[in-house]
């Protein structure tokens, strides 16, 4: 009940905040439309970071084909959303106008999760039978694969990208499941499973011999971390209204890399604190753009020269600052990292 | 019939290609268990650098020593880039988790790429031609001088690797050293400089294979290193990585069976037919054709 009710007050001030920001509550308070996009387009960021950090920071698999799995949520609910989005709406006549468009958002939302999941299932049943560099290029493969198969369906658009697709997504909805993304992981994490797949990153084949089934824990943190992909991939489509195959490349994952990298791999505010700035750096040095990319990768560099763990490393912001408790999978005496 | 023979030599032209490139990943792959995410963007630079030499070279009417001139330049200039990129990004990680190396790896890969991007500029450009140009016909098979260059370049420089690596001092402790670092380092082996060869070496191949595909596919641009190191490191795998025989028969191989894709299914394919094939091997034969099983040891 308590859980509950903290929802509810964090959804209402969500949905407060939003008011505010678009310019629901007066005009004057709104945000300018550049700094608006730029947030909500962190908070899809934020999503896809905490949940690629499940896979790669907390179960120690390397996935460079996140955005393989974000294009299928966008693809499919943006699909949903087009062909059957009035169909929908029609059927609920008896909702204000808010209301359908959630309905109808929602669905689409689930039906993006419910793919990419399947798909996450697919390719991780194959490929987390393998280790280390490996995963990760067959990972990198997948979401190259998926790319070109998308390319390839004309029902979405093919080569000339999807467009058409309402704006059902805004800051309400995409900090709302950035929120319960940061949630899911945060419970994953902290629950005997969550020690299931901390142990696998630590030393898989002590994991295994102390019973721990790798191969289904980590299918399953594939596939938790799939869905909230598709998740993000949904909110992408129906917020810029148009989706193309190009914004779906392993650059895309690459970068999504350096975030929880940058970050602290195995740290959930790491990943927050990763995606923010990522997205800050990037805006910010808009005027440089040539040169931003060129500063990421010497970053990555240095970083993993100087501090292979990222800034947080495997603790979270707040134990970070106060160091009280240890945090989890950081064994004495270990300095964390395999 | 001849449509197929066709196919055939395009395909072992491209699959040559891969093969110099996949022998780089094998040999950086023996010494250091690291899939050199860069080695791709190695292979760009060389077409780069073989591009601003021809370039240099224009005045003079092409022939084959300023065709040879430009490859051995090449050569050089990325063997050195191999030693630099070693020395300042692997070095310093060499002895953390792997994740980490891969990581740097990933982040070298990306500053190559768009450190090209801001020197060479975005847009693709065209390499001159270097050599004069016939086209031979063989029981109905177009035959291009380019096509035959780069065969026969690229086998003779498989065949000096291979003495390379098989006859002297130096290809010896690389074996070493790809056997165990550890124990090659006790027995008096300057890993460090062999892992520096080894680079250099790798990195002179694939500066090759960048002069080559110059030659045959006229347009270079600074991400086209991606797809290629990708297929090459497939091509790797397929043959077993580590393996230096391998390594050929993968890039033959892969280089064919993209080429047979393309002719009879669809080119919107060409780029999936790659990491179909990488997904099915490791699932059926993970070692790869010609590699061995090596046990886990706790």
């Amino acid at each position: 009940m308590k859980g509950f009710l903290v929802a509810l007050a964090v959804a209402g001030t969500l949905l407060f905040v939003n008011g505010v920001f678009t310019g629901m509550l007066g005009p004057g308070l709104a945000m300018p439309p550049y700094l608006l996009q730029v947030l909500c387009l962190a908070g899809i960021n934020i999503t896809l970071a905490v949940s690629l950090n499940l896979i790669n920071g907390f179960t120690g698999q390397f996935s460079i084909g996140h955005a393989g799995f974000m294009a299928i949520g966008a693809y499919a609910s943006a699909y949903l959303t087009v062909t059957f989005g009035d169909r929908l709406r029609a059927a609920l006549p008896f909702l204000p106008s808010f209301g359908r468009e959630s309905v109808v958002l929602l669905l689409a939302l689930s039906m993006g999760a419910v793919l990419a999941a399947i798909a996450g299932f697919f390719v991780g049943v194959p490929s987390l039978r393998l280790r280390g560099d490996y995963l990760a290029i067959v990972t990198l493969g997948f979401g190259e694969i998926i790319r070109v198969f998308i390319l390839n369906i004309d029902a979405v658009g093919g080569a000339r990208g999807y467009s058409g697709i309402p704006k059902l997504a805004n800051f309400f909805w995409i900090y709302l499941f950035a929120g319960a993304a940061i949630l899911v992981v945060y419970r994953i994490v902290h629950s005997s499973f969550g020690r299931t797949l901390v142990a696998i990153r630590e030393d898989e084949i002590a994991a295994e011999a102390m019973g721990v089934h790798t191969t289904r824990a980590k299918v399953i943190s594939f596939v938790v971390s799939s869905a909230m992909a598709g998740i993000a991939g949904g909110l992408f489509a129906h917020y810029l209204m148009y989706v193309h195959t190009n914004s779906f490349t392993f650059l895309k994952s690459f970068e999504i890399i350096i975030m929880i990298v940058i970050g602290g791999l195995g740290s959930i505010s790491g990943s927050v604190l990763g995606a923010v700035l990522f997205i800050t750096l990037t805006e910010g040095l808009r005027q440089f753009a040539q040169y931003r990319m060129v500063l990421f990768s010497l970053l990555l560099i240095v970083i993993m020269i100087v501090r292979p763990q990222g800034i947080l490393g495997h603790k979270e912001f707040v134990t970070f600052l106060t160091k009280r408790r240890r945090s989890l999978g950081d064994a004495p005496g270990a300095s964390g990292d395999e | 019939m001849t449509t197929f023979l066709q196919q055939l030599v395009n395909g072992l032209s491209l699959g040559s290609i891969y093969a110099l490139i996949a022998l780089g990943y094998t040999m950086v792959y023996g010494v250091l268990r690291l899939i050199n995410f860069a080695h791709g963007d190695v292979y760009m630079v060389g077409a780069y650098t073989g591009y601003y030499l021809s370039r240099r070279l224009q005045g003079s009417e092409p022939s084959i020593t300023s065709a040879l001139l430009v490859m051995l330049g090449s050569m050089l200039v990325c063997a050195l880039l191999g030693i630099i990129i070693e020395r300042f990004a692997y070095r310093p990680v060499r002895r953390e988790a792997r994740l980490t190396l891969l990581i740097t790896a990933i982040g070298v890969s990306l500053f190559l790429e768009n450190v090209a991007q801001l020197l060479f500029g975005p847009d693709p450009k065209f390499f001159p031609s270097l050599a004069p140009r016939t086209d031979f016909l063989v029981a109905g098979v177009r035959l291009t001088s380019e096509q035959i260059t780069v065969i026969v370049v690229s086998f003779l420089l498989m065949v000096l690797l291979r003495f390379f690596i098989l006859k002297t001092r130096t290809g010896k402790a690389m074996r070493a050293v790809s056997f165990n670092l550890d124990a090659a380092k006790l027995m008096g082996i300057s890993t460090d400089g062999i892992i520096a060869v080894t680079f250099a070496l790798g990195s002179a191949l694939a500066a090759a294979a960048g002069v080559l595909i110059g030659m045959q596919i006229p347009k270079i641009d600074p991400l086209m290193g991606i797809l290629y190191g990708l297929k090459a490191f497939v091509a790797a795998v397929l043959g077993g990585i580590g393996n230096v025989p391998g390594a050929v028969l993968g890039g033959l191989l892969i280089g064919s069976s993209e080429v047979m894709v393309v002719g009879y299914l669809s080119s919107t394919y060409r780029d999936a037919i790659a990491f179909g094939i990488l997904i099915l091997v490791l699932i059926l034969r993970p070692q790869g054709l010609l590699g061995r099983v090596r046990k886990e040891k706790v």
